[in-house]
């Protein structure tokens, strides 16, 4: 599965939330590295294919010719072989509390968020109502904290800010506002785009509604 | 002095057992409590408010949930017989395949025990085709994790006595000596291990408790007919 390439490569999708979590570890650890976009309507690439037979899936990142693959491994294996500005916190129950939250977002977020632009109607409401829930247990979390690490931009943050690039849209698709929800969440989202890691990673709201569109569209959404 | 470790479980969830395995492997002392999920202690719901599911691990008063969460706390708390490698490089391996067991090989072997006709047939081919994935990483080696076992072998116990079980309450065949020989020699290495053999739940009592909610559907479906 390795091949002889030295140095460092991220296989992504511009757009892809799980993509941007990886560009941000990577840029708040100060490393560099390849960006390769990998055409995923089309043709993946061979080396995609290779490097992530099972799930054939962005990102991956290759250091080294080894292959990691799946957002939040990748994100823990970045902090683990470049320890400076460490990402997750030292005491293992606040690690615990960190994976906790990750996972709750990666199982719950993107899942819902589709929901909201791919359907409409009763199946559209039910989402709406679901993605609020989820977003205020999130902001419940959060609390008065600077980020979900607290003082320290970490895991958690990683894990859930390039969703924010989305809001603008599960807003216009289903028609409800995340400011008037959950207001400390929207303050979070700003403070993180303050940072040169987050603001170089996720794209305007608006191309990510305008990508939205296209997909509504390749699924016959109206 | 040590603090104190409780175990919030369920008798029937290799998830809990995932648990039950690492302390035990780790030597560290715990107790355990039953939780009845149709009427969930006000303990269970406050140490996890958000899922409200077990496994639970309680250290000193401190919850933790999500078994492949805790299991990683385990693993940083207790030093002792690792369950993961220290290269990181294969620590994100281990991961990876953790996470291919939770949300593929776990999840569409479950839906192919309780469907019925041609969805059945595809989720069966479907978990077949994840199980010769899994069989195909382990290759040669006793446990997925080398030599003892590690991350991946816990989170694979779902291969031990339930599909046993299931398979049998479903009248399905998915996995066996014949269709995935080194993982099935697998299971019975992992399962007659010191640390595995005691948390498993007896497997008698497992299929009388599954062959029942399988009545129970069947009831449910035919008062909806």
């Amino acid at each position: 599965m390795a091949t002889a390439e030295k140095g460092l490569v991220l296989l992504d999708l511009w757009v892809s939330p799980f993509g941007q979590r990886c560009r941000i570890a990577l840029a708040e650890k100060a490393v560099e590295y390849e960006y390769r976009e990998e055409n995923l309507v089309d043709h993946k690439s061979p080396l995609l294919l290779k490097m992530n037979p099972i799930h054939k899936k962005i990102p991956v990142l290759i250091h080294d010719g080894k292959p990691v693959c799946e957002s939040l491994i990748i994100v823990q294996y970045i902090d683990e072989v470049w320890t400076n500005n460490p990402l997750l916190p030292s005491d293992p129950h606040e690690r615990a509390k960190s994976r906790f939250w990750a996972d709750f977002v990666d199982k719950k977020v993107y899942e819902c968020g589709t929901k909201l632009w791919k359907f409409k109607g009763e199946t559209q409401e039910a989402a709406k109502k679901e993605m609020i829930e989820i977003l205020k247990l999130l902001e419940g979390e959060l609390g008065d904290k600077k980020y979900f690490g607290g003082e320290a931009f970490g895991f958690v943050d990683i894990a859930f800010v390039p969703f924010t690039a989305w809001f603008y849209s599960y807003e216009t698709c289903a028609n409800f506002s995340i400011e008037e929800e959950c207001p400390k969440l929207v303050a979070w989202g700003k403070r993180c785009m303050e940072r040169e890691s987050v603001a170089k990673s996720l794209h305007d709201p608006h191309k990510v509604h305008e990508f939205v569109c296209f997909l509504k569209k390749k699924f016959g959404v109206e | 002095m040590a603090e104190e470790v409780k175990v919030f479980g369920r008798w029937t969830s290799p998830f809990c057992c995932r648990v039950e395995i690492a302390l035990r492997l780790k030597g560290v002392p715990y107790e355990y409590i039953e939780e009845d999920l149709s009427n969930k202690s006000p303990l269970l719901l406050e140490y996890n408010p958000v899922h409200k599911k077990v496994p639970v691990l309680v250290h000193g008063g401190k919850p933790i949930a999500e078994s492949l969460v805790v299991l990683e706390y385990i693993e940083e708390t207790w030093r002792r017989n690792p369950i993961l490698p220290e290269d990181p490089h294969r620590r994100a391996m281990a991961r990876f395949w953790t996470k291919f067991i939770d949300e593929k090989c776990m999840p569409i072997m479950w839906k192919s025990l309780w469907s019925e006709g041609e969805m059945q047939l595809k989720l069966m081919e479907e978990t077949k085709e994840n199980l010769s994935i899994l069989e195909r990483e382990l290759n040669s080696k006793k446990f997925f994790g080398g030599n003892s076992i590690g991350l991946v072998d816990i989170a694979a116990s779902f291969l031990s006595c339930w599909t046993e079980v299931l398979q049998e309450v479903a009248g399905i065949s998915l996995f066996g000596e014949a269709k995935h020989p080194i993982l099935f020699k697998w299971a019975n290495e992992f399962m007659s291990s010191d640390a595995v053999k005691v948390c498993l739940p007896p497997k008698d009592e497992l299929l009388s408790h599954f062959r029942a909610m399988k009545e129970g559907m069947s009831a449910t479906k035919a008062g909806q007919n």
